[in-house]
């Protein structure tokens, strides 16, 4: 299942700017103006096909060099400048966009470049989001993937004709090898033929490659970015410095949904460097010509008296307890297939099983932050932006300005995880209350120190499932009966009226109601539960919860059934070959057959997110009474394979990020206080933990598909089964309680 | 308040409780080394003061004074070991956001210049102070070796 279909996001941007809440959040809702000028703005911008050469942005970034197009830039010298419309936030799209259009444009890797596209809805949406610059879901490459090309093959074209006419030759006569273009005695480079090129007319049809003739696309071309990220160079939003600059911190409310009543700021103004304290929507904001005094002023910050009326005030155990109470009662119907409760009745063996899954927080690398500055017409913000569209009409609607007079400078960005993609732009938002707070008198850095990210919610919601399911005599499964209570993040938000679906929201159920399983007596009935803390998608969404109730439960029936757990999950995969394939693979690869050992444990997980099929295998051992991951296995199908490499590190990274949560990550609350508050309480997987990764990529000839998250899914369900297999213990809930365990 | 950086002398004016990471971000502005957690707890901030790895944002900029500190921006500059370092990570294509990479790089030389034949041991040890949210570890720990194997 898709995470939002695309008509959604055309809706829910509409929704957005006409400023309905966007969840408990967000500190200042967009005005209703800003909805109309936002309409005016994207009007009519739903396909782009080959005119790409309109836009406002395309003619400032042009000034840079010629440009046969939105997307291609190339210099006198040669180099291909690659504009990518997306955030590069590890998961390295800038090489995978830049190869697509050096494929189609015959390019030489060494002379291409990539630079991050301009805010600019018009010219470079995400084709999956309809009118909305941003990047989710796992559909950089796959959204581009036709866009590119076309783009690629445009320019080339129009290279050719340039040269055709200057050296008097038809242009079929001239070929393209590596970045020179030649015919005869003739031979030229592309910065040669750039400028004559780029004042030809568009081609309005382009033939593409016929993949077989693929060069650089499935090859290991390097990273465009390893250069400039090991040596001090690459830019981030928190490099970013201004001229009178001012880095603001913010003091938040200790409890989600309680408001400021009330603080006394004589002291944080003595400290040495602070310069303006400013009560704001989220908070007070302390400002300083420096972090360090900054930090120190939000310290001596006293007697802050919050109003927590509508505040948090539960603690997490007690919402596990109420989730609980609610799994017994029927919920709304999330999927149902033949009768699940006859199936059961008649079943030979049957099995009830848990899920207890914590909060918890994307902790990327990089605290959240970002600059604004006030500009002659408008506002610049430099950040990882992974929402442009939306940062930009939430900042219009703050600064009651327009959403084209925003401007968007996307750097790269130290991770995000799903953190920085927030219906609300929560940290943007609230860079641009302080901004306005001192009427734009200085360019604005808002930093969240760690503890401000580990403890400022947005977080992965809590949830709980409870699954009935068993086997009839002969190994086949009986029924299948899954209750899952949650909260949701799109309830209460403008996305709400498209994404939820008869009560159901898609990102609580997507992976467990979808199974590709053929199951027939099934059921699985959604609660979605209200709470003042915010949450949001975390890397894979909805699958992080259900991949492994499924998973686990699959391979207790296999157990139950005593049948080996690849040839079971064969036979429920008979009519969905691509899965089957997979399996097959990762079977071969993981040569899944006899016992490990004594004490030793492999298990296996199949799960499908974001069009992509990853199989996953991990061997355990028991080492005095304590879990090792020797190794963990994958299979891949993410259609062509654009860079291998690229695909592999997505998958070794989205290992160690399942890891840390299968073994430690967990935000708990008492009192509505949240517990943890840096990287020792909220523990990130280190070095030490990091299993061996083999990643094995399917041959394909199908567009690609995601690889930025479904890599994690697949991890503690395998883990877990492994788990079992060395000590026939069943760890069901997130994050398992290692040290309960007995050799 | 005066120390060597990346070999050339430097006086900066600041409070010398100033922690080191903040200095040299905000005030010298070099803004390679990373702030991560702020209290030694991922690494992202690690830098050399005469030649070990530390914490700068647990080192004041009164530790430094008169002392010789290098950066990411300076350590390929810094001797065969930097070099290595640098040329491995870039060969293995360690990075996926790059964030914690100046650490990891700087624990990375630390540990190869005290121990040139480092034990997927040794590299647990010296490496597990440098928090990796991407979990890059698999290719930072191949990249140390490959390191070794060329300086040796
Ligand atoms: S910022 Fe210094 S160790 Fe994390
Ligand atoms: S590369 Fe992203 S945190 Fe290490």
């Amino acid at each position: 299942m898709h995470l939002i279909k695309p008509d959604h996001y055309r809706k829910m941007l509409a929704g957005q700017l006409a400023g309905q809440s966007a969840g408990s959040g967000e500190p200042v809702a967009p005005s209703r103006r800003g909805f109309l000028q936002g309409v005016a703005a994207i009007g009519g911008a739903l396909v782009i096909g080959l005119h790409l050469e309109t836009g406002k942005a395309f003619a400032a970034a042009a000034k840079d060099g010629p440009m046969p197009n939105a997307f291609v830039r190339i210099a006198p010298d040669s180099t291909v400048t690659v504009l990518i419309k997306h955030l590069d936030m590890g998961q390295g799209v800038t090489t995978g966009l830049a190869t697509i259009v050096a494929e189609e444009l015959d390019a030489d890797w060494s002379q291409m470049r990539a630079a991050f596209a301009p805010a600019d809805a018009l010219l470079y949406n995400n084709l999956a989001f309809g009118p909305v610059q941003g990047t989710g879901g796992s559909t950089s490459v796959a959204n581009s993937w036709e866009q590119l090309r076309k783009a690629g093959a445009a320019a080339r074209h129009m290279l050719v004709a340039a040269a055709a006419e200057k050296w008097g030759v038809p242009a079929s006569s001239i070929t393209i090898d590596k970045g020179r273009l030649a015919s005869g005695s003739h031979s030229g480079s592309f910065g040669e033929f750039a400028e004559a090129a780029a004042k030809l007319p568009v081609p309005t049809e382009v033939t593409l490659k016929d993949p077989k003739d693929f060069r650089l696309i499935g090859t290991r071309l390097p990273r465009l970015d390893s250069a400039d990220k090991t040596d001090g160079k690459a830019i981030y939003a928190l490099d970013i410095r201004r001229p009178g600059m001012l880095t603001a911190v913010l003091r938040r409310p200790d409890r989600f949904g309680a408001t400021l009543k009330s603080f006394d700021a004589t002291a944080a103004k003595k400290v040495p460097g602070v310069v303006e304290v400013v009560a704001v929507p989220n908070g007070i904001a302390v400002l300083a010509t420096n972090t360090w005094a900054a930090i120190q002023g939000r310290e001596a910050l006293a007697d802050i008296v919050w109003d927590e009326a509508n505040a948090e005030m539960r603690s997490t155990p007690e919402l596990m307890t109420a989730y609980k109470q609610l799994a017994t009662t029927p919920g709304t119907s999330a999927a149902k297939r033949g009768d699940a409760a006859k199936g059961l009745s008649g079943a030979a063996k049957v099995i009830e099983a848990e899920f207890e899954f914590p909060y918890l927080a994307h902790a990327p690398m990089e605290p959240l932050n970002c600059v604004i500055e006030k500009t002659g017409d408008g506002v610049t913000i430099w950040t990882g932006s992974q929402f442009q569209t939306i940062e930009q009409a939430v900042t219009a609607g703050i600064m009651g300005i327009k959403l084209e007079q925003v401007k968007i400078e996307t750097l790269w960005a130290g991770g995000s995880f799903g953190r920085r993609a927030n219906p609300p732009a929560d940290y943007v938002a609230e860079a641009a209350t302080i901004l306005k707070a001192i009427d734009g008198r200085a360019p604005v850095h808002l930093v969240w120190t760690r503890e401000d990210d580990i403890k400022g919610g947005y977080y992965r919601p809590m949830f709980y499932h409870k699954v009935r399911a068993g086997v009839t005599a002969d190994g086949k499964i009986a029924g299948w009966e899954q209750q899952i209570v949650g909260q949701s993040f799109i309830v209460g938000t403008p996305f709400e009226a498209f994404i939820v679906k008869n009560g159901v929201d898609g990102t609580s159920v997507e992976g467990a109601s979808d199974t590709n399983y053929d199951i027939g007596n099934f059921a699985v009935d959604l609660h979605t539960v209200p709470s003042k803390v915010p949450t949001l998608w975390w890397r894979s969404v909805g699958h992080t919860h259900t991949a492994q109730a499924v998973e686990v439960m699959i391979d207790e029936l296999a157990h139950a059934a005593g049948r080996d757990p690849v040839e079971f999950r064969m036979e429920l995969l008979k009519d969905k070959p691509r899965h089957a394939a997979v399996l097959k693979l990762l079977a071969e690869k993981a040569n899944w057959g006899p016992k490990a050992g004594q004490g030793k444990g492999r298990g296996l997980a199949l799960h499908e997110s974001f069009d992509t099929v990853v199989g996953s295998v991990i061997d355990v051992s028991v080492v005095d009474g304590q879990i090792k991951v020797d190794k963990v296995i994958c299979a891949v199908d993410c259609g062509i394979a654009i860079n291998p490499d690229v695909i592999a590190a997505q998958i070794e990274g989205g290992v160690g990020f399942g890891l840390g949560a299968a073994l430690h990550d967990e935000i708990t609350l008492d009192k509505g206080l949240v517990e943890q508050s840096n990287f020792d309480g909220f523990i990130p997987l280190r070095m030490s933990e990091m299993p061996k990764v083999e990643v094995h990529i399917l041959p394909s000839a199908n567009a690609p598909t995601g690889i930025g998250e479904p890599g994690v899914p697949g991890v503690a369900p395998a883990l877990s089964n492994a788990i079992f297999d060395a000590t026939g213990q069943r760890l069901r809930s997130l994050p398992f309680k290692l040290e309960d365990f007995k050799a | 308040m005066k120390f060597t950086l990346n070999g050339a002398e430097h006086s900066i004016e600041a409070d010398g409780d100033m922690p080191l990471l903040w200095a040299l971000r905000d005030v010298v502005g070099l803004t390679g080394t990373k702030f991560g957690c702020g209290v030694a707890l991922c690494g992202a901030c690690t830098v050399h003061v005469d030649g070990a790895p530390v914490r700068s944002c647990q080192t004041t900029v009164a530790d430094v004074e008169g002392k010789s500190v290098t950066t990411i921006e300076g350590v390929a500059g810094s001797g065969e070991v930097g070099q290595a370092v640098v040329a491995a990570w870039r060969k293995l294509d360690v990075v996926q956001c790059g964030y914690c990479q100046s650490g990891q790089i700087m624990s990375a030389v630390g540990l190869l210049s005290e121990n040139r034949k480092p034990t997927d041991d040794d590299i647990d040890a010296a490496m597990d102070g440098n928090v990796c949210r991407c979990a890059t570890y698999q290719r930072i720990r191949a990249a140390i070796h490959d390191a070794a194997a060329n300086l040796a």
